[in-house]
């Protein structure tokens, strides 16, 4: 090994740091009598050892993953612009209070009288996302944004049924995010996709249209939309969609913009869901856990999924007296361990402290767009939130693409915004700072950003061709989709 | 201004910057009447207001630590080391968002494609992904799968004790597929019946699902089901929610099944009242292009070296919209990491340990047990179990109730898990349960039943 | 560029070149490059019908899922089986070695193709290059 080689990129996968007799772990010394396998699971398929389960130390397990932390980039290090995402501070408290054992140590068949805390504890974030929404009721099972999107969906379906007006058809803007339309032909809707604007809106006049056929069951739409433009026409759109009998959907990806400063319930939303991941700071994880808990009018919450908790008095209950509920749309009643966090965060920040979180999310994304305007190209003009998306239209002509820009952010110490994303904007950088971010690491980004400009101008190959200090460069991903290589093998 | 955001400061050089006179400009977008006052709730509180707030609700619950507990069911308190918590505290791991560049993430990606190793050699499958939700969704995708492959047929066999949870779950997704649910019901040994899923079986049967062990705690003859399966050419589902058990028992994966999933709860993850847990899938490599889910996989850099990117990623919504693969986005990325630490720490030896000693626990409880028949009597005393059984009394609510009095949590009651499994206790036995425990659990049950 | 004058074209970025009753089918240039490198093929069976405008087929590129629709009507009768190794040969070389299927043609069911000279116009107006 040559000096300087950093140690850490030469990391093997955990199987080849194994070596025979290495034991990373001890039990309690078995105190019953052990099991005559033979006789006990007599006619039993059982099976010896995994042979190729590693052998480690506990030390060796710790180094490993050590050394592979120490790969990433993270929230904890700097700005991470990823719009739609909402990549703020993940409060260390949360991370307290989620781990003590009276929140932790729950097994969810406890009889309701050990676990009134637990029960407690849903009932004051199910008030708290009333009270922040507006709507009348909210269920807590969804795991993530794209499950509590289905079970809205599955919802808006099971009322068109009960009402005998069976639907087919769901609307959804081209702005859209993919898990929208894969959720409507999911919950068993045909999906049609409604142009936007050229200010990139909604078209109320489309709507109009597509509701005279009277088989809409609800548009979905995402307020503000990907763009971060406010919809300024929902209400209207909300009015004519409850005038033919369908639903409004509002998809929450966005709601850090707007908590405290206007409320889904008055713009006549129905239903929409809450990434506690996104706006209410519960950890990413590196691809989860999350929890997408759905907020709905009146109109819907007989359809809700059971169990609820309901509060009789000064006792809390789970309740399953829901005739026309659509089920359960996963085990037991929800990622608990999330709702801890988003409830303790939802404390941390308060009425006052939530409004001036969307407040600064909404400021910083503004300089932002301030900062980069003159270097990059913005395909809407419209007043933006908390997001702003740019186009790489003006450095294409050097035939640099958002792509390269992206990896040459990650040269200057920076996570890239979103990629290619509304599917309206060719080329997109979709960047929402969040409010966790102070004046000093957006002026640093803009000054990166602003330096990629130029070197886009005068030595684009540095561009195309990054990043080049990061721990390992532009990865083959045809390769990975051609011949996909899922899992280690040892070598025989 | 809040701990957590930017300051006065801040606002007033960037009010300047954009041209604004006030932070109310910047909502101009929004009509008036949408506007709303203030929030319904409470103002911003320091550290300490909110530890006593959330202290009370945590005294009000009975923590699993300050008892004897042999409650299972779905739920099981095995080995949980210290260092697989600490490890994903640190923030690189569990601040970072899914690994979309994956120049940066080669953290969370290694771990992912760790994870799927280990998922296969647990399952004898040839490819798994990077873990769903939890048990339950995990069987929803192997059926969605199994449709999608077998799109004329419209009929579900779910063979005997499922865990009610997933029937559930699957009720309400498959109603909107046009999927039909069939139960084939276990028979007196509380396994599935083989002659009533004979008769349940054929050619428009889309996948049979069986669990082992199942939610009786008995180990099902998953070749049996499995040949049924195949001689029908409907996919055959092995749901594992007792995920130690693979340390033991053969898994679907070598036994001819096409899908091995379920939860991998049980390796250490906290109980944390239902949720997050990890849902697992693991499938045969003639089903690639069909798997749901996020897949890491190994490539190489510009410069030749090893790395790993997530792969496959048109089957997902992100990209396929209205024909993806399937409605998930999201893995649970953070307790992928956490089991494939606690695995690596097992590793060869304590996999296999843990699931001994388990199994020895409860099988002691059995014999314990045994004299106190017929007041009290094992349900199925001749079916083989890994490490939870039925124990029937009339009054399964009441003896817990006592038994909890006494600082110990028997088990599940079965009312709990819905009518049509014989009323009694379910108990289940792990490694961390001590002989003392034990001894003080079946004393309480022969003194309160 | 300017594309072969012996076959036909559709809007959704198929060509097909018809030989008696016999019909190869492919996508053009323009379709392999919005693709990006394509990393798997899935083509229907021998045997299988096809319709005029159905679907028959996907193209997995790393970013994007294509689906391939038929020119024509009629019935497979071959399938390009070196794609299954060598799906790079749709972005090598679309108009020839990655041809996708053969199929029998349905009389009159080759109606309203666009040329060349009218597929390269479409083109244009699309805002292709």
């Amino acid at each position: 090994m040559s000096a300087g080689e950093d140690r850490r990129r030469r990391e093997g996968v955990i199987f080849e740091r194994s070596s025979p007799g290495r034991v990373g772990y001890q039990l309690p010394p078995l105190e019953v009598p052990p099991a005559d396998i033979s006789r006990t699971l007599a006619g039993v398929a059982v099976r010896g050892e995994i042979e190729d389960l590693p052998e480690v130390s506990e030390v060796d397990v710790l180094r490993h993953f050590h050394r592979l932390s120490q790969l990433n980039y993270s929230v904890d290090e700097g700005l991470y612009p990823l719009g739609s995402c909402t990549m703020k501070y993940n409060p260390r408290i949360n991370e307290e209070l989620a781990r003590l054992p009276g929140l932790a140590q729950l097994h969810p068949y406890q009889p309701e009288e050990q676990v009134q805390g637990a029960l407690a504890l849903m009932w004051e974030l199910e008030q708290a996302l009333v009270a922040i929404t507006g709507m009348a009721r909210v269920t807590l099972q969804p795991a993530a944004g794209a499950h509590g999107e289905l079970t809205g969906m599955l919802m808006v379906r099971a009322a068109c049924k009960d009402r005998n007006t069976p639907r087919g058809t769901v609307l959804i803007p081209d702005s859209a995010h993919g898990t929208n339309p894969a959720t409507a032909v999911f919950a068993g809707f045909k999906v049609v996709e409604l142009a936007s604007t050229s200010a990139g809106t909604l078209d109320l006049e489309a709507l109009s249209r597509h509701l005279e056929g009277g088989d809409v069951a609800a548009l979905m739409v995402t307020v503000p939309n990907t763009l971060g433009v406010f919809e300024p026409e929902i209400a209207r759109a909300a009015a004519m969609l409850h005038e033919k009998g369908a639903f409004l959907y509002i998809d929450g990806a966005n709601l850090n913009a707007f908590v405290g400063i206007a409320q889904a319930g008055a713009m006549g939303a129905d239903v929409m869901h809450i990434n506690l991941h996104k706006t209410f700071s519960t950890p990413h994880g590196g691809g989860g856990p999350g929890a997408g808990p759905v907020a709905v009018s009146a109109a819907l919450e007989e359809y809700l999924p059971v169990p609820t908790v309901e509060r009789v008095g000064d006792r809390f209950m789970l309740s399953f007296a829901r005739p026309k509920s659509i089920g359960k749309v996963r085990g037991y009643y929800g990622n608990f361990g999330m709702l801890v966090r988003a409830l303790a965060y939802i404390r941390s920040l308060g009425r006052d402290g939530l409004k001036a979180m969307a407040e600064g999310a909404v400021l910083n994304a503004n300089y932002l767009r301030k900062g980069l305007e003159a270097d990059y190209h913005l395909p809407y003009q419209g007043s933006s939130l908390h997001e702003v998306v740019f186009d790489d239209s003006r450095q294409t002509p050097a035939g640099v693409k958002n792509v390269d820009i992206a990896k040459r952010l990650l040269d200057y110490g920076f996570h890239p915004p979103t990629m290619s994303f509304p599917l309206i904007v060719h080329g997109a950088l979709m960047i929402e700072p969040t409010e966790s971010d102070g004046i000093d690491e957006l002026d640093a980004f803009v000054a990166a950003m602003r330096s990629i400009a130029q070197e886009c101008r005068d030595n684009p190959e540095l561009v195309r061709s990054a990043p080049h200090t990061t721990p390992v460069r532009r990865l083959d991903e045809v390769r990975a989709a051609r011949s996909p290589v899922l899992r280690w093998r040892r070598r025989t | 201004m809040h701990r957590y955001l930017a300051g006065e400061e801040d606002r007033r050089r960037i009010l300047a910057a954009v041209g604004a006179a006030s932070v109310e400009d910047l909502f101009a977008s929004i009509p008036p009447e949408l506007r709303c006052g203030e929030l319904d709730l409470p103002l911003s509180r320091s550290e300490d207001e909110v530890r006593r707030e959330m202290w009370a609700l945590a005294k009000r619950n009975l923590a699993l630590d300050c008892t004897a507990c042999f409650m299972g069911a779905g739920v099981y308190r095995h080995f949980s080391p210290a260092l697989a918590d600490a490890l994903i505290q640190r923030g690189e791991f569990f601040t970072a968002y899914t690994p979309y560049q994956p120049e940066v993430s080669q953290g969370t990606l290694q771990a992912i494609f760790e994870f799927q190793t280990f998922v296969c050699q647990l399952t004898g499958m040839d490819i798994a992904n990077a873990s769903l939700y939890d048990g339950a969704t995990a069987v929803v995708e192997a059926v969605l799968m199994a449709h999608r492959l077998l799109p004329g047929r419209r009929r579900v066999v779910l063979a005997g004790a499922l865990h009610p949870e997933h029937v559930a779950v699957l009720t309400t997704y498959c109603e909107p597929q046009g999927l039909a649910l069939e139960r084939v019901r276990f028979g007196d040994d509380g396994r599935v019946d083989g002659e009533a899923l004979a008769a349940a079986l054929g050619e428009d049967v889309v996948a049979v699902v069986v669990q082992s062990p199942n939610v009786l705690g008995i180990i099902e003859d998953l070749a049996m089901v499995g040949a049924g399966a195949r001689r029908v050419g409907a996919m055959a589902v092995h749901v594992v929610c007792e995920a130690t058990s693979l340390g033991l028992l053969q898994p679907g994966g070598e036994l001819g099944f096409d899908v091995v999933c379920g939860d991998l709860q049980a390796f250490g993850v906290p109980p944390a009242f239902g949720g997050p847990h990890l849902g697992f899938f693991a499938t045969r490599q003639e089903y690639l292009r069909q798997l749901p889910g996020r897949l890491c996989g190994e490539t190489v850099d510009v410069e030749g070296r090893r790395g790993f990117v997530l792969t496959l990623s048109t089957r997902e919504q992100h990209i396929r919209r209205a024909k993806a693969t399937s409605n998930i986005c999201t893995n649970h990325g953070l307790i992928a990491l956490y089991v494939t630490i606690v695995l690596s720490l097992l590793g060869k030896k304590g996999v296999r340990e843990v699931a001994l000693a388990s199994h020895a626990t409860a099988e002691y409880l059995k014999a314990a047990l045994a004299p106190f028949a017929p007041k009290i009597r094992l349900a199925y005393p001749n079916s083989p179990t890994y490490n939870e059984f039925l124990l029937l009394c009339d009054d399964p609510d009441g003896l817990l109730r006592r038994l909890a009095g006494e600082g110990v949590l028997g088990g599940v009651s079965t009312t709990r898990l819905g009518g049509e499994l014989p009323r009694g206790i379910l108990i289940a036995a792990t490694e961390r349960n001590t002989r003392e425990e034990c001894d003080r659990l079946v004393e309480g049950i022969g003194r309160l039943a | 560029m300017a594309y072969p004058q012996d076959r036909r074209y559709t809007k959704s970025h198929e060509w097909v070149l018809i030989e008696g009753d016999i019909a190869t089918i492919g996508i053009t240039q323009y379709a392999q490059e919005q693709l990006g490198d394509v990393v798997f093929v899935e083509l229907p069976t021998v045997g299988a019908a096809v319709t005029r405008d159905g679907a028959m087929g996907n193209i997995e590129s790393v970013k994007a899922v294509s689906e391939v629709f038929a020119p024509v009507a009629g019935e497979v009768i071959e399938v390009n089986a070196a794609l299954e190794a060598r799906p790079e040969l749709l972005n090598t070389d679309p108009h020839g070695d990655g041809w996708l299927v053969r199929v029998r043609v349905a009389p009159g069911s080759d109606e309203g193709l666009m040329t060349a000279a009218e597929y390269e116009t479409f083109l244009a107006e699309e805002g292709a290059h």
